[in-house]
């Protein structure tokens, strides 16, 4: 059923290519969100409820600087969630990878789920830290 | 507690997939309608992209990529956005997502009568688990005081309700654990219409309140 799904989102993602703006996010948040919609609606048998698209859709030429500077965005995240404590990294990583709840994680794993979520609160607050930081500069 | 906005545990669930049908459905609406939400959503996939990246390739399938390029061939090019998709949000209209949900507008509910004046119509989310609802409160007008045996996630879509938490008006949440007991009531001036989801019956404190409950599934 993963190969199925894989080739389902990778489908999608050639037919809506037009629609990625690039300013707006990175290809590989994109693709993320185009894999859990389609991981739900497979599962459930039913679409999974998005939020209405603002007024505006893709500009006919994305501004240049905002791609840039998405991109840069980007690699800023990356090199913040890779320099979180060890514990807090993997915590992050399942919750969005292996999508487990906290609950679920905390059956998993056997910590109390009081400490799974202080561990991701204290990683979100990082990661938030991180990307100030380097905005401020 | 009950909180004004939604938690970044509760938007990184639906950001991540983890929630209820349900959930998604009040999430996606709140997100339509706040900004700020939607800021804090977008944040939260891009975390989601980032660990998506960094991870290691999986082994796939010799032929996968004959198949992928046989569905990309069979399938047309993807939709382009209706004119119904773009029109702008007017004050009074339901968020997208909830349209899809009651088939229509505000004007297209059935409702109920669940006794004081108040009005509900339950959602059919499909999956098992939490459900989802539309209260129709009248201006001024009190809903039963009542407690829950988890969680309660109310989003205003017309009007405001006002109880121990504050005043919460169009697009604002509020989200009540098991130890609230509130008492909310609808503001002066308009009709209150809210998106509900919960995921234990809720306890009513009045012995008619609990007969209600019992007949009408809330």
């Amino acid at each position: 059923m993963a190969e199925d799904c894989m080739q389902d989102v990778m489908a999608t993602v050639w037919r809506k290519a037009h629609q990625f703006d690039p300013a707006r996010a990175s290809a590989a948040t994109w693709i993320f969100t185009i894999a859990r919609n389609r991981k739900i609606d497979l599962l459930r048998k039913v679409k999974r409820p998005e939020p209405e698209e603002l007024p505006w859709g893709p500009q006919e030429e994305p501004d240049q600087a905002e791609v840039f500077a998405q991109n840069e965005e980007t690699e800023r995240l990356k090199a913040a969630i890779q320099n979180l404590p060890e514990k807090q990294r993997i915590l992050v990583e399942r919750a969005f990878y292996g999508d487990l709840s906290h609950s679920e994680i905390a059956l998993e794993t056997g910590l109390p789920l009081g400490t799974i979520k202080s561990r991701i609160r204290l990683a979100i607050e990082r990661l938030r830290h991180a990307m100030e930081t380097e905005t401020a500069r | 507690m009950i909180t004004h906005h939604v938690s970044d545990e509760m938007l990184m669930g639906y950001a991540s997939g983890g929630l209820s049908e349900a959930l998604d459905l009040v999430l996606a609406c709140h997100v339509s309608l706040n900004d700020d939400a939607r800021a804090r959503l977008a944040s939260f996939e891009a975390v989601g992209g980032a660990v998506m990246d960094a991870e290691t390739p999986a082994e796939i399938a010799p032929d996968s990529l004959a198949q992928t390029m046989a569905r990309i061939k069979g399938n047309p090019l993807s939709e382009t956005v209706t004119p119904h998709q773009k029109a702008p949000v007017r004050d009074t209209s339901f968020p997208k997502p909830l349209r899809d949900y009651v088939g229509g507008d505000l004007e297209d509910v059935r409702w109920s009568s669940i006794g004081l004046g108040v009005k509900q119509s339950v959602l059919n989310t499909r999956s098992k688990g939490p459900t989802a609802r539309l209260l129709h409160i009248p201006a001024g007008q009190a809903m039963p005081d009542h407690g829950h045996n988890g969680l309660e996630v109310t989003l205003v879509l017309q009007g405001a309700f006002i109880d121990e938490g504050g005043r919460f008006a169009r697009g604002d949440i509020e989200v009540a654990t098991e130890e609230d007991e509130h008492t909310p009531v609808a503001d002066i001036g308009e009709d209150c219409i809210c998106l509900v989801v919960t995921d234990a019956p809720l306890r009513f404190n009045s012995k008619l309140a609990q007969l209600a409950q019992k007949v009408l599934r809330i």
